[in-house]
């Protein structure tokens, strides 16, 4: 089994029930050529970063699936192509990574802060506790540097 | 002679020393990168939408390969700006 990420933008011009049809029609097209569907993503209507098509907004979908045959990418691709409702699409295979980073998503496993944070407050420690020990050592000889200090200048005469 | 603990500066010489870059995809363990995410891949472009070299962003060449994957694909799925100003 090959995994996959189909993304398409529909065109938000057209009604509610006419998006959805689209959606419905490669969701259909996708179980009916063997395909298991693992999530249907609708990341909804969202401002385009450009105009597309003279669209500023976009209906997002994201399906994952996973197909036995790699062939079948050249059909669905061709039909979003042909398909006007469309504005965008974007066909992206996925490694184990990614089918691991979806899943964990789903899950709610990515994106807390709290960890984000713990790290990196146990950084700062260590960075502290690594840069304490020299600043204590340095202290109690002046009377060394300034010894130092005077032959440095003395080298420097000669 | 400058790596010696002994010697008094006057002013603190860690001031002006750059702090080592690092890869934090290797340090964090993060092995897939969702091109989905615009604020995420906004950490490796810079204000013209343009993605930023490994010299500034540290990350090691695998990784800045991913990124630089990521971004172009959010580019075509219009979630980043191919050119723009002031994006920051």
């Amino acid at each position: 089994m090959k995994h996959y990420e189909v993304n398409f933008i529909v065109d938000p011009v057209l009604s509610g029930d006419e998006i959805n049809a689209t959606a419905q029609t490669y969701w259909d097209m996708l179980s009916s050529n063997e395909a298991t569907i693992t999530d249907k993503g609708e990341m909804g209507l969202r401002q385009l970063a450009y105009p597309i098509k003279k669209r500023t907004t976009g209906v997002y979908y994201c399906t994952e699936f996973a197909v036995p045959n790699g062939a079948f990418i050249a059909k669905l691709e061709l039909a979003l192509r042909r398909d006007e409702r469309v504005i965008r699409f974007l066909c992206v295979k996925l490694d184990k990574y990614g089918v691991k980073f979806n899943d964990d998503n789903r899950n709610g496993l990515i994106g807390k802060k709290k960890d984000k944070v713990k790290k990196e407050i146990k950084a700062e420690v260590r960075k502290e506790k690594r840069a304490a020990p020299p600043k204590k050592a340095a202290k109690p000889a002046p009377a060394v540097v300034a010894a130092a200090a005077s032959t440095a200048v003395a080298e420097e005469e000669e | 002679m400058a790596s010696r603990d002994d010697i008094k500066f006057l002013s603190n010489p860690n001031i002006g020393q750059n702090r080592k870059k690092y890869c934090r995809f290797r340090k964090y363990g993060i092995k897939y990168i969702d091109y989905k995410d615009p604020d995420f891949l906004l950490q490796f472009i810079n204000e013209q939408g343009k993605i930023l070299p490994r010299r500034i962003t540290g990350n090691s060449l695998k990784y800045q390969r991913k990124v630089a994957t990521a971004v172009k694909r959010a580019r075509h799925l219009a979630i980043l700006p191919y050119v723009t100003d002031l994006l920051k």
